[in-house]
């Protein structure tokens, strides 16, 4: 036997190794932490710039609600952006000129108009008195206030000039500027101005898709699980479902989007833009992808159920229909909600067939022309006005917290109902 | 009694043949089951014993790849034959298994789900009726009748499977086959059961799968011998037990193999 | 009558023959001394399949297959009327037709022979209504009739009730394939005609892609050259971004979760990465182009380099961020697959718990790892939303990794979107390129599966 003695040399290589088992764990360490900062900066990021968006500056305005304006046959008819611009000059007599009082009106949103109708409309009463009314101030001036644009750069390099700085500067000293939250982000459809873009038409959009999807894959994806797991003889056929169904999960999400395209637009001439298309395509990219846990829920219940319900002589349907897939359901609807949390966040495919239409409407059915959140949030992150960046973190921050909301029902359902056995 | 001493034949096996995929599990079984006596069928692990049994309502149907040759009667109609319906011989031919296997329902619910499927009963009265009169004769009313709704999975091994007979029973079937009903029971639930199938055998036919042969000398009034896919020997519990006529079964009765 | 009231009509009929179908059974079971082969409801199911389930598919048929029919005899008809070949104007006036016919387009716009058409065109509509009703309704009436005839105690309804059923499941079963089979065929179907105008050797090695103007008189419709090698290239310069930012994050994460961890950190660190899978495409697109470009443009400006405000590195980047979770998820699981002998053997002989993952773990889960890296390349090689907000649009042929490329998803998407004749060269080669992307993707899935089965066999 060879003498095992602490040389110098085995001491060295010894501690060589620890530093290499030192280095490997720091490796280990410094990629979760990596992964940790960039999932913390992505989001906080987001979260950061969301934040102006969802509150919104208006100036309060003095209106006299007169004949000038209102058509007292057809309320809906009148003049009311007359109104709301009358009404803001009002405060600064100084100011003439056509192209003075244009700039003055520019302060204001064209949704003010919207402002003091909706007043008027649900005060009637209000017809021939003098009211005071905050109403919506447009996206640049809003974001002066907020700081996002810096008032001490040159006059050259920001958007409010130094005009309109003057005369903000004396609503501000008047108190006349009010912050408050920004209902129209969920309440408005599409706008091409930010300060009146809201969500409320591509959630409802997201809404019929959803449930389009949710209406052709549940049963197709049941059913074809039900098949594949209980009753198929496992022979070279239902093999060739079974590499299929997994090879479909893996297809890019824009060929399905192709296939929209070409077989429902344009072979079943289908409308372009609308729900149901939309939730069609998603409902074939999320039929694998509640196919697999739907088998996976189906063979983890014991075949012993199986065997005692089929002793007392139920036949292979009722065994399913009575114990399997009732046992399995919680498994099965975990599946399905996490199929339909990708769904809801996907994009590519509905861009294909056109679900990224500028619609102001909310749809009213599945066949009315729509766009869903993520499409909405592409669309909007193309525009050039600096206020639809806040608009679309605050697009994000929307559909991420349904996401959230989703995932943890799925997360809820598996622990509550989990039966291990 | 004439019955005992001339018993009627109720199942009658012919050559039975099994084969999973290309292994054979049996080789051309033939056994006569004798109405209301217990059958213990004994042999090593792996003889075909259970094989057999399940032969004999069919389950060996739903296992890909097994075929299964021979004539298998029961009250003299095959029951391989086309125009049987599985499911009802199923319910004339019920089992409890291995392992105690109650629907994860309730007490009431797992009796009554053969009843209901097959449709026994046309009231709730008649329902109630059958799920008492079938815990009854599995001896486990008195214990379970204040928690009817309680989860049948709620049980102890022992209640749990007296529970599987009550559901099996209910159905009223001819034969009830039991595979190993004890193996996973303590003594004295095993002692409960035994008891249950001496008093269950005035009704039905019983087919017991049994590793004990303690057991089988007890509660059995024949006994056939399974080795390597074959019947070595069968014939009345007592005689296989004290005289066996095939030293393989004496080998495996004295413990010399199994 | 419209396709959902007959639809109506049927789930009426269906409701009805439920009823009587169990009516029926009663009575024939009632003071009947044989006993009934199947309970009341299977009977009563029996009678409602009977009753829909032929004029349902019927329904389903004509009403897909009626539109083409129909247009196919305008076509004919019009092309007999208006004596021209040109394909373009027959499908204008097609479209006129249905449009007037539609009443989107007023009297004014146009002539005699679409007035002719429309009259003919709003007949074959009209009877082919008619028709759908009556076969519909007569098979379902038929329907009914032939089944009360079978109803009988000793009839077998259990057994044809569960084989529809079954049929019905192996039909859904079979969408999953049926998708397939469109996807290949749709794709094919379109690059077939794609390739009647432009050659396959161009598409496949031409250098230069410009898809919206003719660069030479000679080009195949005039609307540009379609070389996709640029497409390629950037395609494989932002997926190799991707994966030299995934593979080691998340390769490293997994090693160290599933050999290091406490079961705490575990907890938390898991849920967390996963969280990164959940996101959706567009949010790390939004990330891309206007967090990560600007911040890169920035910083590159300061040491004095210049990269595009579309680079390939931005887009790279974030679809690298965007893969981590995959590749630490599939990788966190093949580890774990190892056997725990392995370790302790490497262990018992003094080797240090990195040598023990670099030299026995890491080799055993090797196969494993490889394949999670292809899923990941085929997942990056299909990803758009990143690429198409973050990259470029412009086909440039370059290795440089600041400037910028566009890819081939992007390119899909920039032919497709927007209003387009679906006839033109341009919306043809979106279907080349996504046949191209299919067939991709598709090898890199089945080379993935393969590997991850081989590696399966040593172990079983």
């Amino acid at each position: 036997m060879t003498e095992f003695r602490q040389t110098e040399a085995r001491k060295a290589q010894l501690a060589k190794r620890y530093r290499a088992e030192y280095r490997f764990k720091a490796f280990g360490i410094g990629a979760i932490c990596t992964a940790g900062l960039i999932l913390l900066f992505l989001m906080g990021s987001i979260l950061i710039s969301s934040l102006p968006a969802f509150t919104q500056h208006y100036v309060t305005l003095d209106i006299e609600i007169t004949e000038r304006h209102i058509d007292t046959q057809n309320l809906a008819n009148s003049d009311w952006r007359g109104l709301a611009r009358t009404s803001l000059r009002a405060q600064f007599p100084e100011v003439q000129g056509r192209r003075d009082k244009r700039a003055l009106g520019k302060l204001l949103s064209i949704g003010a108009s919207d402002d003091v109708r909706d007043y008027v409309l649900a005060n009637p009463s209000s017809l021939g008195t003098k009211i005071r009314l905050p109403v919506t101030l447009s996206d640049d001036i809003d974001l002066l206030l907020k700081g996002v644009i810096d008032r001490e750069l040159p006059e050259n390099e920001r958007v409010v000039s130094n005009q309109n700085l003057a005369w903000l500067d004396k609503l501000v000293a008047e108190d006349r500027i009010s912050r408050q939250f920004a209902t129209k982000i969920f309440t408005n459809g599409d706008s091409r101005e930010p300060e009146l873009a809201g969500l409320h038409g591509a959630l409802v959009g997201t809404l019929w898709t959803l449930l389009v999807t949710l209406l052709a894959s549940f049963p197709l994806g049941v059913m074809a699980a039900i098949y594949l797991e209980e009753i198929a003889p496992k022979n070279r056929l239902t093999r060739i479902i079974e590499v299929n169904i997994n090879n479909l999960a893996a297809v890019p999400s824009i060929v399905f989007g192709l296939l929209g395209l070409a077989v429902f637009i344009n072979f079943f001439g289908m409308p372009r833009s609308a729900p149901l298309v939309g939730g069609l395509v998603l409902a074939l990219m999320t039929l694998p992808r509640i196919i697999i846990p739907t088998r996976a829920a189906f063979a983890a219940i014991p075949p012993s159920i199986r065997e005692a319900a089929m002793g007392v002589g139920a036949s292979r349907l009722q065994v399913i229909m009575h114990h399997v897939l009732p046992l399995a359901m919680p498994g099965i609807l975990t599946g399905t909600i996490i199929g339909l949390a990708q769904a809801a966040g996907e994009t590519a495919p509905l861009l294909m067939i056109g679900m990224m239409a500028f619609i102001v409407d909310v749809p009213s059915d599945v066949t009315a022309k729509a766009t869903v959140l993520p499409a909405q949030i592409y669309m909007w992150a193309n525009n050039p006005e600096r206020a639809f960046m806040a608009r679309t973190s605050a697009g994000i921050v929307v559909l991420l917290s349904l996401l959230l909301l989703v995932n943890a029902t799925a997360i809820y359902f598996r622990k509550r109902f989990e039966k291990r056995w | 009694m004439s019955e005992k001493t001339d018993p009627k034949i109720k199942i009658e096996a012919r050559g039975v043949e099994v084969f999973y995929g290309e292994a054979q599990a049996l080789h051309g079984i033939d056994l006569d089951v004798n109405a209301n006596q217990v059958t213990a069928l004994i042999g090593p692990s792996g003889c075909g014993k259970s094989t057999f049994l399940r032969c004999i309502n069919r389950m060996n149907d739903v296992i890909d790849g097994c075929r299964v040759n021979g004539n298998i009667a029961i009250d003299g109609q095959d029951i391989y034959s086309a125009e049987i319906d599985v499911v009802e011989l199923r319910a004339r031919v019920g089992m409890v298994f291995q392992k105690p296997n109650p629907f994860p329902k309730s007490i009431y619910d797992n009796v009554a789900y053969g009843p209901r499927i097959h449709g026994l009963s046309q009231s709730r009265e008649q329902l109630d009726h059958i799920v008492e009169s079938s815990l009854k004769r599995a001896g486990l009313w008195a214990e379970v009748s204040d928690r009817l709704l309680a989860s049948g999975t709620s049980l102890s091994g022992g209640q749990q499977q007296r529970l599987c007979i009550a559901r099996a029973i209910a159905v009223s079937p001819d034969v009830v086959l039991m595979d190993e009903p004890c193996s996973a029971l303590d003594p004295i639930a095993t002692a409960v059961i035994e008891e249950l199938m001496e008093e269950l055998r005035k009704d039905y036919t019983i087919v017991i799968v049994t590793h004990s042969m303690q057991q089988a000398a007890r509660i059995s009034q024949r006994t056939a011998y399974f080795h390597l896919g074959n019947v070595v020997e069968h014939g009345a519990t007592q005689q296989i037990f004290t005289n066996p006529q095939n030293q393989q079964t004496e080998a495996y009765i004295s413990g010399k193999i199994g | 009558m419209s396709a959902s009231s007959l639809f109506l009509c049927l789930v009426g009929l269906g409701l009805f023959s439920f009823f009587f179908g169990r009516r029926r059974i009663h009575r024939l079971a009632t003071g009947a001394s044989q006993k009934q082969h199947s309970r009341d409801v299977y009977h009563a199911s029996f009678l409602v399949i009977c009753a829909t389930f032929v004029p349902i598919v019927l329904l389903v048929i004509w009403t897909g297959i009626s539109p083409l029919v129909i247009d196919a005899l305008l076509e004919s008809f019009l092309k007999a009327r208006a004596n021209t070949a040109s394909l373009g104007e027959l499908s204008v006036m097609i479209a006129k037709t249905k449009a007037y016919y539609a009443g989107s387009i007023s009297a004014a716009f146009i002539d005699d022979t679409i007035a002719e058409a429309t009259n003919y065109y709003a007949d074959l509509v009209a009877h082919s209504l008619q028709a759908r009703s009556f076969a519909v309704l007569l098979l379902a009436i038929a329907g009914v009739g032939l089944g009360v005839r079978k109803i009988a105690l000793r009839f077998t309804a259990r057994h044809s009730v569960e084989r529809v059923a079954q049929l019905i499941m192996l039909v859904a079963s079979a969408i999953a394939v049926l998708t397939t089979v469109g996807i290949v065929l749709s794709l094919i179907f379109e690059t077939i005609r794609f390739f009647a105008t432009v050659s396959v050797t161009e598409f496949l090695f031409g250098l230069h892609w410009s898809p919206q103007i003719a660069i030479r008189e000679d080009q195949a419709g005039g609307s540009g050259s379609f070389g996709a090698i640029p497409l390629f290239a950037g395609t494989l310069m932002i997926t190799f971004i991707a994966m030299i930012v995934a593979v080691p994050i998340g390769l490293m994460s997994a090693i160290y979760l599933s050999e290091y961890a406490s079961p705490r950190l575990r907890g938390i660190a898991k849920p967390g990465i996963e969280m990164l899978a959940g996101i959706p495409t567009v949010v790390y697109g939004f990330f891309a182009a206007l967090v990560v470009a600007p911040f890169l443009r920035d910083g590159g400006a300061d040491i004095g380099l210049t990269l595009s405000s579309e680079s390939a590195l931005a887009a790279g980047l974030v679809m690298g961020i965007m893969i981590i979770p995959f590749i630490s998820s599939l990788s966190d699981d093949v580890i774990n697959a190892v056997p725990q002998t392995l370790r302790d053997g490497a262990a018992a002989l003094g080797a240090t718990h990195s040598e023990t993952i670099k030299q026995v773990v890491l080799p055993a889960a090797l196969p494993g790892i490889v394949s999670a890296i292809l899923l990941a390349i085929s997942r990056a090689i299909g990803e758009t939303m990143i690429v198409v907000m973050a990259a470029g649009v412009a086909a440039n042929l370059t290795a440089n990794p600041f400037e910028s490329v566009t890819t081939v998803t992007v390119q899909i998407v920039m032919l497709l979107v927007g209003d387009q004749e679906f006839d033109s060269a341009k919306t043809l080669a979106a279907f080349a390129l996504g046949l191209v992307l299919f067939f991709i993707t598709l090898a890199l899935n089945i080379l993935a599966l393969y590997v991850v089965n081989k590696y399966r066999e040593q172990y079983d």
